[in-house]
């Protein structure tokens, strides 16, 4: 059998910084004027040293081959560098290294509903939409009653999609992505939207589309269930490497075992060389005495100890956190000048540990993930390093489910009411 | 059909046989700026023609009747629409492609297309409203008593084409460096302002002197203005000097900005 998918020593390099705020071509050409020489200098040192200091590989040597017909999961932790090799196949982004063979047309959906257009109505949309994932006219019209039908919004087919409930939204945006027919398929996590029910049925449409139809297909998600549902085989990356491909079952096993366990109290992590300011060590714990070992509950506090060690003195080195759910919501993002008067912290050389304090009653019972960042003034990155570690947040003895998991935070807003006068009648 | 993804592909290759696959996403990226434009169909209209024409009005009275500026015997109202038909084509297009990127910025990161098709489809709607306030141009003849020509009709759409392609080379450029630096937009609005003054649109050809007409041609714009005053209003010889002028300027352009948006095209999504 041939395969369809021939990926050979893939590698791609960013470099950090290179998305954090931009270059203006004003500042460019100042320094061109102030200091030609220092700027051609840059210029050629930059070619001859490389600056390792930013550099960051997001894939490594991936190599791996995908047959006609089969459906490939791709699991591995926030950060593994799973988006890229997405991006790469679907070549939104060149590789740095490596060459890839796809044996037919690519439809890659790394989002519903891109390029939707708020003014137009549904109807206009799905042809807009199918267009821009690829489907010609023909295909979409052959398909138009198939696809309303699928998101149930025949009503509301003429109304601008600016007034769509974000469920109806969400309901089109997939119904048009569901019925794409390229030869392969490679979707990103788009099952992680609307209400339970149109996930359920989203996952069959899914199903039928790589068993009946027998199409390749590559699909990357944390729902390990709907992995598990879906594909043969299974891929897991790590830090830009692949660590396994094999039977999907074994992988997720490996996967828990190995990567994803759900709360870790402590992890060392990785040394880096490059980096001015090393981050060492990652811990959690509470006030109370109690075995924090799988979460933390609602009311209690959290403590974050961060161990880094500063290899050059540094008077503008900030070092920041960001906590994520599970949904990849941003929660938080809080820096250490924050706690400093807005100042930065005078760093020398040796080693530091930092303890940051989440209060209690803040965050909602859920799954949190945090990324440390170590930066220079504009955003310059030194160091990110993203999903370091994972912990769980529940609400065991809260005796009111917390207002039926709505909003991010939990509400501490508080509430009064005047009557303003009763109703005579 | 095989693809083969690799760090360095022939960059300055254009696939033409990808494009003509994506051809109904160019209909309808066009159609959509159309449709979003037009979507209040009397105000759409109406905008098409208002900008050109309170500009004509306004240059009217103050180049016109203040400041007699010369125009090569026609009457100045008709002689300044004629050049600003063209000249607003040309202005707001140029700045509708250098911001198409910026625009479509998640189309971009998430889905792969030649993105050529971007700017392309982005200039379709101005030559719509373009050929909306041509109309007043030839209501205009008609009320000045100029004869509309059948050359002139058949001129017309040709310089419309040299239009877009200058603007397109010109865009190409610019919609590349505004994604890499992103205060080109802020500088990009002024430069199209200075370019006014260096196009004839004010002014005729005639009061540069002879020697000199042809640095006019740097700006393809000139040669376009000048030929469509003499095809279309019928009036003085045509400037072949200048003419050629412009088109050699106009495809090196469209060469420079092609080449340079080829090259920095496929890095659009990690930059954007």
């Amino acid at each position: 059998m041939s395969s369809i998918i021939e990926v050979k020593n893939l590698s791609k390099k960013y470099t950090i910084g290179d998305r954090q705020g931009y270059v203006a071509l004003r500042d460019v050409m100042m320094n061109i004027i102030k200091s030609p020489l220092s700027w051609f200098g840059n210029k050629v040192k930059l070619a001859v040293t490389h600056n390792k200091y930013n550099e960051f590989w997001a894939l490594k040597n991936v190599s791996f081959s995908v047959e006609k017909g089969e459906v490939l999961g791709i699991i591995g932790r926030n950060g593994a560098g799973k988006s890229t090799l997405l991006k790469i196949l679907s070549q939104i982004t060149p590789p740095t290294g490596g060459e890839v063979r796809l044996g037919g047309r690519v439809g890659s959906l790394l989002e519903v509903g891109t390029g939707f257009h708020p003014e137009l109505t549904g109807r206009e949309n799905i042809y807009l939409n199918g267009a821009i994932l690829g489907m010609k006219k023909k295909e979409i019209k052959a398909k138009f009653n198939e696809i309303v039908k699928f998101a149930e919004i025949e009503k509301f087919l003429d109304t601008p999609v600016k007034r769509y409930s974000s469920g109806m939204y969400v309901r089109l945006a997939f119904a048009v992505a569901a019925h794409l027919e390229p030869e392969v398929l490679i979707i990103d996590e788009v099952l992680a939207v609307g209400d339970a029910d149109f996930q359920r049925k989203c996952l069959g449409k899914m199903s039928d589309i790589t068993k009946k139809d027998g199409r390749t297909v590559l699909f990357v998600s944390h729902n390990l269930d709907a992995v598990e549902r879906l594909c043969s085989r299974t891929m897991l990356i790590n830090d830009g490497e692949v660590v396994s491909i094999g039977e999907t079952k074994e992988i997720i096993a490996l996967y828990k075992s190995k990567v994803s366990s759900l709360t870790v109290k402590e992890m060392i992590l990785p040394p880096r060389d490059n980096t001015i300011v090393v981050f060492e060590k990652i811990s959690m714990n509470t006030d109370d005495a109690v075995d924090v070992s799988d979460g933390f509950e609602i009311g209690q506090k959290i403590r974050i100890k961060l161990e880094f060690n500063i290899k050059e003195s540094a008077k503008d080195i900030e070092i920041s956190f960001k906590l994520r759910n599970s949904h990849e919501v941003d929660i938080m993002f809080s820096s250490l000048s924050d706690s400093c008067g807005f100042k930065f912290y005078e760093f020398q050389p040796g080693k530091y540990s930092a303890e940051i304090e989440i209060p209690n009653n803040f965050l909602m019972p859920g799954l949190y993930h945090i990324d440390l960042f170590a930066t220079r003034p504009g955003f310059a990155g030194i160091d990110a390093q993203k999903d370091v570690i994972c912990f769980r947040v529940f609400s065991r003895n809260t005796i009111k489910e917390i207002n039926y998991g709505m909003g991010c935070v939990v509400s501490n807003a508080t509430w009064s009411v005047t009557p303003l006068g009763r109703k005579t009648s | 059909m095989e693809i083969i993804i690799r760090p360095k592909n022939k960059w300055w290759q254009l696939n033409w046989r990808e494009i003509w696959f994506f051809r109904d996403l160019f209909y309808f990226l066009s159609w959509r700026d159309i449709k979003v434009k037009y979507k209040q169909t009397i105000i759409g209209a109406l905008w098409a023609v208002f900008q050109p024409f309170t500009t004509m009005v306004v240059f009217t009275i103050f180049f016109g009747k203040f400041a007699k500026m010369p125009s090569d015997g026609v009457p100045y109202p008709i002689f300044v629409y004629a050049g600003l038909v063209f000249w607003t084509l040309f202005s707001s297009s140029l700045s509708h492609v250098s911001n198409t990127f910026m625009e479509n910025e998640r189309i971009i990161t998430k889905v792969y297309f030649p993105r050529i098709i971007l700017p392309a489809s982005s200039i379709i709607t101005n030559v719509v409203d373009c050929l909306i306030a041509s109309l007043i141009l030839f209501g205009m003849m008609i009320y000045y008593h100029f004869d509309i020509s059948i050359l002139g009709l058949t001129i017309f759409p040709v310089l419309i084409t040299m239009t877009v392609f200058s603007t397109l080379g010109i865009g190409l450029f610019f919609s590349a460096l505004n994604v890499k630096y992103r205060d080109v937009r802020f500088v990009l609005p002024f430069f199209i302002q200075i370019l006014l003054f260096v196009t004839p649109v004010i002014y005729p050809v005639s009061i540069v002197s002879e020697k000199y007409r042809w640095i006019l041609g740097l700006n393809p714009m000139s040669g376009v203005i000048e030929t469509a005053r003499v095809v279309i209003l019928g009036v003085g010889q045509v400037n072949w000097q200048l003419l050629s002028m412009s088109v050699a300027s106009m495809a090196v352009y469209c060469i420079l900005g092609y080449l340079y948006f080829k090259k920095v095209e496929r890095y659009f999504a990690d930059v954007i």
